[in-house]
């Protein structure tokens, strides 16, 4: 399975999985799990566009998540409970159908772009990848300190200075390009699971924002390379395997955290005496306004 | 350039509003106020939900421009967004789950707003520890944010606020959703915050005993008026009546205040309710 | 007068037995998901509705997998989901989002396996289409009387419970106090909702029946204040769309490009989406007449995870 075009798909599947594990964990700490949902859909509709007038269907893909990204970037907070997002969302799916309901490829394309696909990896799309790859990398580390900022207590950040608007839409953006590198490899269903559950089981094991980023990324990378040497060997679909292991590595943290806090009482891992819950966040609305 | 830190002198102006009216969506949202604040000094910003010390804090941090009037930092106009003001809000977004220990929210306020990830570097966790020192909050240094205690994560956002070395720090309800104890161990660190490194503090609250035995000064509003100035002076049944319109009976109960609203709601004037009869900058 | 006729019905969509079926249930199934609909979105439950669809997906994949009717495998985990949400509680604290995410993606990669294995078991490649983007034209009359047991059945369930259900929206506790069981209440309201998704499913598929289902109450509620009024306004959008959009998917037979015809479900899909721009607008206009006390407030209605209802009862704060 090492072998020939094989080595395509496995450094196209490694560099998904590491990207995907470090914007997961922003994704998650800024609370933004429905952008995990949303961009990979409507990158499903200019992906299918994309193959039926010939383009790239990582162009397609890109342009659609693009937009969709910075969309809901401009909308706010707001846009996310909208009626309107949401049905604009099943609309991308239904476009999606729609343009490759006039291929010649309807059945087989419509399932690899929603559920992946480990074949069929083009050098060229190794060479995307790469670069998509390497800008969002960059962009992580240049912009990790406000980013983390505006993630975890934005109305500070804001008296500081930092643009946490701009930030937003930085980080939208580099969503946008994650969602392109992984859609193929993935499919647009099931991205949301490794984006979310590879950090969301993260956090469950470590205190520490580095160690959980890299921890996000490892369970990110295990995941990909189960799914894409079991989908090798059994012909199953790629997105069954990132569904599966992404619910079993978040459960086990969650199982994890609560066996911990039954053998621990009242003792956190610090040895630290819980004196009580968190009163400060739950007593006021989440941007501050008395209930 | 105006707003590097220089070693605070005690006493010193750090803030002034002088005659800012803000009017919002067809709405006055604050009229005519004025206060200053200097350093050293523990001030509190007190009126029910609604009167406008929101308002009053986003001006301050320029992120609303009055209307009419001006906010003078130092001396100087108020520049927007400054490291030099510190802020600590109401209530945060975090969830249980954020893997971030109390030392690291804390070390983000020393350099969040930098490009780039932090180097460890001894004198970077140095600072972080003398800042959890001085807030009290060694003993859960290492404990996840999400574990703390309302009054925990209250100091963590202090010493957050505290470690960028502000001139002044703004803290919104700080003791809206603590017990007794907590609320006295803020107050007190706040007033020991103040004096020992001379910052000018400004805290709000919608009710002012807590803050009692502490504060130096007073801004008192309602209906988006507000009078300043020492505690004795502002909080008497004339200069609160004429603030709110109507009449207010101001009881003294051991060594509380009570601000009671009166019978007789309509007694004034159409003059005593054009002029405006607030004192202010009484300090 | 006859050409125009001609060319907006084609010749043979009035005799056609599957426009007449597709009809009738398409019809019945869209009336059914907007009535319920009403009540999902205001009771802010429109998460839910969107994961039970998911669920479906397995089911429906399922189904196939084992040569079963696709319709009792949507029915049969839209229920278990239904049950699992009523177990776990209705309640949506932020984490809670993220690990109901998860468990379903792990629904749809096992759907994903389903739909894999019974495809190359049966060697047919339609039923991925099928599943996920509904099967409108292909609905057998002899399913008639099914579809019609089971619309009906979710019909009464909130015709029965109509006064309850909009009580313990304002406010489950004025509801208990007043002697509504409010958690039997609730049960019978995701039930009836499972059923509604699960019809939805066969008609215009697992990943977006959540349209038909807040779609047209949304846009009902942009439209209305009174419940009553709501519900009868999104019965109207409900067949609207779903009719004209059969029409147009008959019609588009002999479109470019490929004179395969359009998929029904975007039809639908996307006239639901112009309704309630329409709707939207509609709203703002008449709100800028009656002057600026009256602008809906941000969270109007339409809000699709939080609290929907527009200014009867006030806001109960965001959730």
């Amino acid at each position: 399975m090492f072998s020939g075009f094989m080595v395509n798909a496995w450094i196209v599947a490694t560099m998904v999985a590491v990207v995907a594990g470090i914007i997961g964990f922003f994704t998650v700490l800024r609370g933004s799990a429905f952008v995990a949902h949303a961009v990979p859909q409507a990158g499903f509709a200019g992906a299918a566009g994309a193959s039926l007038i010939g383009v790239s269907t990582l162009a397609g893909l890109g342009t659609f998540a693009a937009i969709s990204a910075l969309s809901i970037g401009f909308l706010g907070k707001r846009g996310r409970h909208d009626a309107v997002t949401a049905l604009a969302l099943v609309f991308m799916l239904g476009l999606g159908a729609l343009f490759l309901s006039w291929s010649e490829e309807y059945a087989s394309a419509i399932y690899a772009l929603l559920f992946g696909e480990v074949l069929g990896v083009s050098s060229n799309q190794v060479l995307a990848t790469a670069a998509l790859g390497v800008v969002c990398i960059a962009a992580v580390v240049i912009l990790y300190r406000p980013l983390l900022l505006t993630s975890v207590v934005p109305e500070m950040a804001e008296a500081r200075g930092v643009r946490t608007h701009r930030m937003e839409l930085c980080f939208l953006v580099v969503v946008a390009l994650v969602t392109t590198m992984s859609v193929p490899v993935v499919g647009a269903l099931l991205m949301f699971s490794l984006m979310v559950g590879a950090p969301g089981a993260a956090r469950s094991f470590t205190d520490k924002p580095l160690s959980a980023l890299s921890l996000s990324v490892g369970i990110s990378v295990a995941i990909v390379w189960t799914a894409i040497a079991a989908s090798y060997e059994t012909d199953w679909p790629v997105g069954f395997f990132v569904g599966v292991l992404g619910a079993v590595f978040f459960i086990a943290g969650r199982g994890w955290v609560a066996w911990r806090r039954s053998a621990a009482g009242r003792v956190d891992s610090t040895g630290h005496l819980a004196t009580g819950p968190m009163q400060l966040a739950t007593a006021t609305g989440m941007n501050g306004e008395p209930t | 350039m105006t707003d590097t830190f220089r070693p605070g002198v005690r006493d010193e102006e750090i803030l002034s509003l002088e005659g800012v009216s803000l009017w919002l969506s067809g709405r006055e949202i604050l009229h005519d106020v004025g206060f200053s604040l200097h350093a050293g000094e523990l001030t509190g910003l007190i009126g029910s939900n609604g009167a406008g010390k929101t308002t009053i804090f986003r001006v301050i941090l320029g992120l609303e421009t009055p209307s009419a009037g001006k906010v003078l930092f130092a001396g100087h106009p108020r520049q927007r967004r400054s490291k030099s003001i510190g802020y600590v809000p109401q209530s945060t977004g975090l969830d249980a789950d954020v893997p971030l220990r109390a030392r690291d929210l804390v070390a983000l306020g020393l350099d969040g707003d930098r490009f780039g990830i932090p180097l460890p570097s001894r004198s970077r966790r140095q600072l972080v520890d003398e800042m959890l020192e001085a807030v009290d909050a060694q003993g859960f240094a290492d404990a996840r944010v999400g574990k703390l205690s309302g009054g925990e994560l209250q100091r963590t956002l202090i010493a957050h606020a505290l470690i960028a070395k502000p001139r002044l720090l703004l803290l919104d309800e700080p003791l809206a959703n603590l017990d007794i104890r907590s609320e006295q161990e803020v107050v007190g660190l706040l007033a020991k915050i103040a004096k020992a490194h001379a910052i000018a503090v400004l805290i709000s609250a919608h009710e002012m005993n807590p803050l009692l035995p502490v504060m130096d000064r007073v801004v008192y509003v309602a209906s988006g008026r507000a009078a300043s100035g020492p505690t004795e002076e502002v909080v008497r049944e004339d200069v609160l009546s004429a603030l709110y319109g109507h009449h207010v009976d101001v009881l003294h109960v051991h060594d509380r205040i009570l601000v009671v609203a009166g019978k007789d709601e309509t007694h004034h004037t159409e003059l005593e309710r054009t002029h405006t009869v607030v004192p202010r900058g009484l300090g | 007068m006859d050409a125009i006729l001609t060319s907006i019905f084609e010749p043979g969509f009035f005799t056609s037995e599957p426009v007449r079926v597709a009809v009738v249930v398409g019809g019945a199934v869209s009336l059914v998901s907007a009535v319920v609909g009403v009540f999902t979105v205001i009771r802010g439950q429109s998460f839910a509705g969107h994961s039970l669809g998911d669920l479906g997906t397995t089911g429906g994949a399922g189904a196939f997998l084992v040569g079963a009717n696709p319709l009792w495998g949507f029915v049969t985990f839209a229920i278990i989901g239904a049950g699992a949400m009523e177990l776990f509680g209705a309640r949506r604290p932020r984490g809670r989002d993220m690990a109901t995410g998860i468990v379903l993606g792990a629904g749809l990669g096992i759907a994903a396996l389903f739909l894999y294995l019974g495809t190359t078991q049966s060697n047919t490649t339609g039923a991925t289409i099928t599943i996920l983007f509904g099967s409108m034209f292909v609905i057998r009359a002899s399913m008639i009387p099914v579809f019609a047991l089971l619309s009906v059945l979710a019909l009464a369930v909130v015709a029965l419970l109509y006064r309850p259900l909009l009580l313990s929206a304002v406010s489950q506790d004025i509801a208990s106090a007043r002697g509504v069981p409010v958690r039997v209440v609730g049960a019978l309201h995701l039930l009836a909702m499972a059923v509604a998704v699960s019809l939805s499913c066969v008609t215009i598929g697992a990943i977006l029946s959540t349209a038909v289902l807040i779609g047209p109450a949304a846009a009902a509620l942009r439209l209305t204040k009174r419940p009553g009024l709501a519900i009868a306004w999104a019965a109207v959008i409900g067949l609207a769309v779903t009719w004209l959009g059969i029409l147009l998917a008959y019609d588009s037979y002999y479109w470019p490009p490929a004179g395969r015809g359009w998929p029904v479900s975007f039809f639908v899909v996307a006239l639901i989406l112009v309704v309630y721009l329409l709707a939207d607008l509609a709203n703002g206009q008449k709100a800028r007449r009656a002057g600026p006390r009256a602008i809906a407030s941000d969270k109007g209605p339409g809000v699709v995870a939080g609290r929907a209802w527009p200014s009867w009862p006030p806001e109960p704060g965001a959730e």
